[in-house]
């Protein structure tokens, strides 16, 4: 057994320590947000948040993230309080089929919470290691843009902070 | 008393007269007046051609472009003991690069190290290796030059301190340490050798990488090839002192040099991926003579070291006297799966038993790759590997490196893994912002 802290909670999870953080999210721990996309750590649909970093989670085994903080997309917001990341790429319309945007806004999120105020470079080149195959990416970018605004208005605010 | 005093100050006055007149007759370089560019249609097509591939044998690209901006506009920062110098854009844009250069003043630059307006360029500019860079293949790399793309760009000032800063210095260095026409020839060994010396001895300068270098930053002439230092990876000894668990041949290198892996060396990165794909577009004979000189001058190899038909046994199955249980454990979960896979390379990951980077007196280059992986070519298939860097904390790292060291490379622990650990990780995040900044000047650079 393995203790698994995943947005703030703790989950007891009976896996393989080389198990893929991705697999044990979505099978055992049933959060969904995060994608499986290629499962090699090259498309980014995996992205998680693990201590505040982005991580591909499809090649992320089990046992390196063990004590550590896992945040997925469920643990920014809800469909009733969505957080500001989550309410910027509703409000630019930023998904088309969407498979990819889930982990798009953790690299952003985490991005945003080390750099308040990116330029359009710094986005374009952390999410660099995205794919995005509808190409809404002017969207994603203007997303971007708008969260970090959202961010540093007071009614944005979200007592949901990425632990 | 007065008298002598008035003696000595005369003296002294004199000596030191003579001193200035000296250093500036040894530093002094005359200004080569500038010419209006030359249209690009007065070179003769097949000579840029040739200057092409020399350009990429040069790997001058690497260092004379910055990621995501404009071919050959220079500004790329690099790192020395000695603080921080940017290299120049060599485009043809007459006010920041060298379109005002006659080709008299670009052979100068090449053969001795001087600017058009008479400067001492600093040797992180290979000149101790160019120099020795043929008339012939000087005309063609400026031909090259001259007919790329002009781009308007000056390169940031050079962070050194004083006296560092002060260029006429740089003739004393060039007094102790610069020669020319060292390349060795011996007709007994054939044309191809001869060719690969000529190459590897001057254009691909070979040793400003894999050659050590003394306090002042020249390659020490009694050390050549015994492995260097190149933005935090250590250039690996290319001489009799090669960690290389099977010994490389003239043909290993050779497919290295022209695929970018060996099945018995793994994979070329880091720095050592930008130059092999430089070497992707030159032509083969110029490889192999490459491949066959480095192979010939690499040495006898030390004892312990096998040939390459003593296959080095896979081992498949963790090692149950290791005491290393938390390094072991990572490795199962994070790495066997592709190092111990059967898909085969370049795909698959190398049999780490075969990993030099293991076997190798300095840890950086295993822990750069761990941290920050192999990214995928854009429009090529090629290897990748992920970089854990963000997932992978400092003591979780060292104690795979100690696993690794110990299982694979069967060889006494490395000193000071966390600081090197530590290191590691700066730099690696100093690179993305190097990235960041690089991305910047060129959305700025955009009409």
């Amino acid at each position: 057994m393995t203790t698994l802290k995943v947005n703030g909670r703790d989950h007891q999870v009976d896996a393989d320590p080389d198990t893929p953080l991705l697999y044990v999210l979505r099978n055992d721990v049933a959060l969904n947000a995060a994608k499986f996309g290629c499962g090699l750590g090259q498309c980014g649909s995996c992205t998680v948040i693990v201590d505040g970093k982005a991580v591909l989670s499809c090649v992320t085994p089990l046992l390196l993230v063990e004590g550590k903080q896992v945040t997925t997309l469920e643990g920014l917001g809800t469909v009733a309080a969505p957080a500001p990341i989550q309410r910027a790429f509703m409000e630019e319309q930023a998904a088309q089929c969407g498979y990819c945007i889930a982990g798009m806004m953790m690299r952003a999120q985490a991005l945003l919470m080390r750099n308040p105020k990116p330029s359009d470079a710094q986005i374009r080149a952390e999410l660099e290691p995205h794919l995005c195959r509808c190409g809404t990416h002017m969207r994603i970018l203007r997303a971007v843009h708008r969260a970090a605004r959202l961010m540093d208005t007071a009614d944005a605010a979200s007592d949901r902070s990425v632990r | 008393m007065p008298g002598q005093l008035r003696i000595i100050t005369g003296i002294a006055a004199i000596v030191l007269v003579a001193g200035v007149a000296a250093g500036y007759a040894v530093a002094w370089r005359p200004q080569i007046a500038a010419i209006a560019p030359p249209r690009p249609d007065t070179f003769d097509p097949d000579i840029v051609k040739r200057g092409r591939d020399l350009a990429s044998i040069g790997n001058c690209n690497t260092c004379h472009t910055v990621q995501g901006g404009a071919n050959y506009a220079g500004g790329l920062p690099v790192p020395t003991p000695f603080g921080t110098i940017f290299s120049s854009n060599i485009t043809p844009d007459a006010e920041t690069g060298i379109g005002g250069w006659p080709e008299e003043a670009f052979v100068r630059a090449m053969r001795a190290g001087v600017s058009r307006a008479g400067r001492h360029l600093y040797p992180t500019f290979p000149y101790d290796h160019f120099t020795n860079v043929s008339d012939a293949d000087d005309r063609a790399l400026y031909a090259f030059l001259m007919t790329r793309q002009p781009v308007h760009a000056s390169a940031p000032a050079n962070q050194l301190s004083f006296p560092l800063n002060y260029r006429p210095l740089i003739a004393g260095w060039k007094l102790l340490y610069f020669r020319s026409g060292d390349v060795p020839s011996d007709a007994a060994k054939g044309a191809e050798w001869n060719r690969g010396a000529y190459l590897v001895e001057g254009l691909a300068h070979c040793g400003a990488c894999h050659t050590p270098r003394n306090a002042l930053g020249a390659e020490r002439v009694n050390a050549q090839f015994a492995g260097g230092d190149v933005d935090n990876w250590h250039a690996y000894a290319l001489n009799d002192t090669s960690r290389a668990p099977v010994r490389w041949t003239a043909d290993a290198l050779y497919a290295y040099l022209r695929h970018g892996w060996h099945a018995d060396h793994g994979t070329a990165r880091g720095p050592m991926a930008e130059v092999v794909g430089n070497l992707a577009s030159v032509p083969d004979s110029d490889v192999r003579a490459i491949a066959m000189y480095m192979a010939d001058i690499s040495g006898a190899p030390a004892p312990d070291r096998k040939p390459p038909a003593d296959a080095v046994t896979p081992s498949t199955s963790a090692d149950a006297t290791q005491p290393n249980a938390a390094g072991a454990a990572i490795y199962a979960a994070a790495c066997a799966a592709c190092h111990e896979g059967n898909r085969a390379l370049p795909y698959g990951g190398v049999n780490l038993a075969l990993s030099t980077a293991i076997a190798s007196p300095d840890p950086r280059n295993l822990l750069n790759i761990v941290l920050s992986g192999v990214t995928a070519v854009d429009g090529e298939r090629s290897p990748i590997m992920p970089g854990f860097a963000a997932s992978i904390d400092d003591a979780q790292m060292v104690a795979l490196a100690n696993y690794l060291r110990a299982r694979f490379g069967k060889r006494p622990a490395w000193n000071d893994l966390d600081k090197a650990v530590r290191n590691a990780r700066t730099v690696q995040a100093a690179s993305l912002a190097v990235r960041d900044a690089s991305t910047e000047s060129t959305q700025r650079g955009k009409p």
